[in-house]
C-alpha cells in the first residue's frame, strides 16, 4: 500500500532507481519495526504468562501491570559493560549477534500479512522459509566458535546436530502442503486454505510435526539443549554480555514470532476467516492468530521440562522422520483420490492418532526408547 | 515489480558478483580455516543471489538450502571436530607441487570448457517454474540421473557409517 503510494506520488519526479530504493526501504523498515515491536511485546507476554502459569505475578512493578518491563530490561542491558573476553576471535565474535538477527527477520519478508501484503511475494515462499531457516544455524556456529570457550563450542555443536536433524522433518512436513495446494507460494497456500479449510485440520499430523520441529529449531525450553543452563552455562552465548547478549535475546523472540506467523500462515489459514467474521480486517486476524500461537509456544515452555540431547536426537530420527515420510505418502494418495475436505480431515485425523500411538508403541515395545536404555538396563542387569 | 527493475537487477548483479568473487578469494587466501568456511557460506549465498536476479528462484532456494545450509554446516562441523589439527597451521602443507599441478590441470580443463562452450544467450530472465514442472523434470525426464545421485549419496552414507563404527562395540549406539 505504502509502496504503491510512493510509486504514484514520485513517479516522474524522482529518478527511477531512487523510487525503487525507497519502496524497498519502506517495506523493509516496516517489517523491521513490526518484528521489533513484537519482540518487545513478546518479552512481556512471556514473562507474564509464565508467571501466571506458575502461580506467580510475573513482572508488575514497572508501569501498569509491568507493561514497561521490556523497556526497563532493554535500558538495563544496554547500560551494562560490553566485555570482550580475552582470546576471542574478535571480528566473528562481534559479527555473530548481528548476523543472527537476519534469518529471523527474513522469514517475515515472505509472510503475507493480508491479501497481497507480503514484502516479497515470491513464487518459492515455502522454499525461501526453509532456506532461510537452514542459514539460522550459521551465526550460532560463529558465536560458539569465536567465544573460545568449551561451553560455547559444545553448545554450537549441539546446535548443529539438532538443527540438521530437525530440518528434515520440518521440510518433509511442508511437502504435504505443497502437494495439496500445488504451489510454493505463501499466498496460494493461504488461498487454498480459505477455499478448502485449514491445513491444521486437513493435515493434523503435518501440523504437529512442523510445530515440534520448528520449536526445536527455535531453541526454546523443551528443546534448548544448545544452551541448557544446567549443563553448558549458557551454551553458545556464554561469553556474551550487555548489548551483544541482548541481541541474542531479542532475536530469540523475533524468531518465535516469525515461526508463529509462519504456522498461522501455513496451517491456520493466514489472514483468512470464516464468512461470518469478514468485517474484521484480515491483518487483525493474522496478527491475532500469530499472538495466539506465540502463547502456545509460551505454554509449552512453561510446562515441559528440557529434554536431554540423546532424547531429542532420537525423537527426531526415530519418531518425526518416519512419521513425516508416512504423512507425505498419505497426502499423495489423498490428493490423487480427490476426496472432499471433510473426508480428508477425518481420514487424516484418525490416521494421525493411529500412527502416533502405533509408532510410539512399536518403539517402546522394541526397547528402543532412550530412557529404557539408560535407566532400566543397569537395574535389570543386577 | 518496481518501475526500474532493470536498473535494480544490474546493480544487484554487480553487487552480488563482487560479493561472490571477493568471498571466494577470501576462502582460498585466509589462513584461519574457520573464517574461510564462513566466507565460503557467503560465496554460496552470493551465487544464490545471482540465481535470483536470473529469476531462477527455485535454484536459488536450493542453492542456499543445500550449499549454504547443509554442505557448509557439514564442513564447519568437521572443522569443529578436528580443530586441533586445523589450528596448527597445517594449511601450508607438504604437497605444494602436486597441488600446483592439480590446480593447473583444473584451470586448463575449465578454460577449455569455457572457451569451447557454445554459449547460448537466452531471451532474458527465466520463467517461473511451478512445482509440478519441477517434479515432472525430476521424476520423469531426468529420473535416471536423479536416482543415480541418490544411490551415490546412499553409498557415501553407508561408507561414512562403516568408517565411523568402532570395531567391537556393535551393541552400543553412538
Amino acid at each position: 500500500m505504502i509502496n504503491q503510494f510512493i510509486i504514484d506520488t514520485f513517479a516522474g519526479v524522482l529518478p527511477e532507481w531512487l523510487i525503487a530504493l525507497m519502496t524497498g526501504v519502506t517495506g523493509a523498515v516496516g517489517v523491521l519495526l513490526f518484528a521489533l515491536s513484537c519482540a518487545l511485546a513478546a518479552i512481556w507476554i512471556e514473562r507474564k504468562l509464565i508467571g501466571r502459569m506458575q502461580i506467580r505475578y510475573g513482572p508488575n512493578r514497572v508501569g501498569p501491570k509491568g507493561l514497561l518491563q521490556p523497556i526497563a530490561d532493554a535500558i538495563k542491558v544496554i547500560g551494562k559493560e560490553a566485555i570482550t573476553p580475552f582470546g576471542v576471535d574478535k571480528v566473528v565474535y562481534a559479527a555473530a549477534p548481528l548476523v543472527i538477527f537476519i534469518p529471523a527477520l527474513l522469514t517475515f519478508a515472505v509472510v503475507p500479512f493480508a491479501p497481497g501484503a507480503a514484502l516479497l511475494n515470491v513464487d518459492i515462499g515455502v522454499l525461501f522459509v526453509v532456506a532461510v531457516g537452514a542459514l539460522g544455524v550459521m551465526p550460532i556456529f560463529m558465536a560458539g566458535w569465536a567465544s573460545n570457550n568449551k561451553y560455547s563450542l559444545m553448545g554450537a555443536m549441539r546446535a548443529i546436530a539438532q538443527t540438521v536433524s530437525y530440518e528434515i522433518p520440518l521440510v518433509l512436513s511442508l511437502v504435504g502442503l505443497v502437494l495439496m495446494a500445488g504451489s510454493f507460494k505463501m499466498e496460494d497456500l493461504v488461498l487454498y486454505q480459505i477455499e478448502n479449510g485449514w491445513f491444521l485440520l486437513l493435515q493434523p499430523l503435518a501440523a504437529l510435526i512442523f510445530f515440534i520441529a520448528a520449536s526445536a529449531e527455535l531453541n526454546r525450553t523443551p528443546t534448548d539443549i544448545m544452551e541448557g543452563e544446567s549443563e553448558l552455562a549458557a551454551g553458545y552465548h556464554t561469553e556474551y554480555s550487555g548489548f551483544k547478549f541482548s541481541l541474542f535475546y531479542a532475536t530469540e523472540y523475533t524468531h518465535v514470532f516469525a515461526v508463529s506467523a509462519l504456522i498461522s500462515t501455513l496451517f491456520l489459514g493466514g489472514w483468512g476467516t470464516g464468512p461470518v467474521l469478514d468485517q474484521v480486517p484480515a491483518i487483525i486476524w493474522f496478527i491475532a492468530k500469530t499472538y495466539l500461537l506465540f502463547c502456545v509456544f509460551v505454554w509449552t515452555r512453561a510446562t515441559l521440562p528440557r529434554l536431554r540431547i540423546d532424547q531429542l536426537m532420537a525423537f527426531a530420527w526415530k519418531f518425526l522422520l518416519p512419521l513425516s515420510l508416512v504423512n507425505i505418502m498419505l497426502v499423495a494418495v489423498l490428493v490423487e483420490l480427490n476426496l472432499p475436505g471433510i473426508v480428508v480431515f477425518a481420514v487424516n485425523a484418525v490416521l494421525a492418532v493411529v500412527l502416533i500411538k502405533g509408532w510410539a508403541g512399536l518403539l517402546s515395545a522394541r526397547g528402543a526408547t532412550v530412557e529404557q536404555r539408560v535407566y532400566i538396563r543397569p537395574a535389570a542387569a543386577q | 515489480m518496481p518501475p526500474s527493475a532493470d536498473f535494480g537487477l544490474t546493480l544487484s548483479f554487480y553487487g552480488l558478483a563482487t560479493l561472490t568473487v571477493v568471498s571466494a578469494l577470501m576462502v582460498v587466501s585466509l589462513r584461519n580455516i574457520f573464517h574461510a568456511g564462513l566466507f565460503l557460506v557467503l560465496a554460496f549465498i552470493g551465487v544464490a543471489g545471482i540465481y535470483l536476479t536470473l529469476n531462477a528462484a527455485f535454484m536459488a532456494a536450493v542453492q542456499v538450502l543445500v550449499y549454504g545450509g547443509a554442505i557448509a554446516v557439514m564442513m564447519l562441523f568437521a572443522i569443529f571436530l578436528t580443530r586441533n589439527a586445523m589450528t596448527q597451521g597445517n594449511l601450508s602443507g607438504r604437497f605444494q607441487a602436486p597441488a600446483m599441478l592439480a590446480a593447473l590441470l583444473i584451470g586448463v580443463l575449465f578454460s577449455y570448457a569455457f572457451l569451447m562452450a557454445n554459449w547460448a544467450s537466452g531471451k532474458g530472465a527465466a520463467e517461473y517454474l511451478p512445482p509440478e514442472q519441477v517434479a515432472d523434470a525430476l521424476f520423469n525426464q531426468f529420473v535416471f540421473p536423479f536416482e543415480l545421485a541418490s544411490i551415490m549419496l546412499l553409498i557415501a552414507m553407508i561408507g561414512a557409517i562403516v568408517l565411523a563404527r568402532t570395531p567391537g562395540r556393535e551393541t552400543e549406539d553412538a
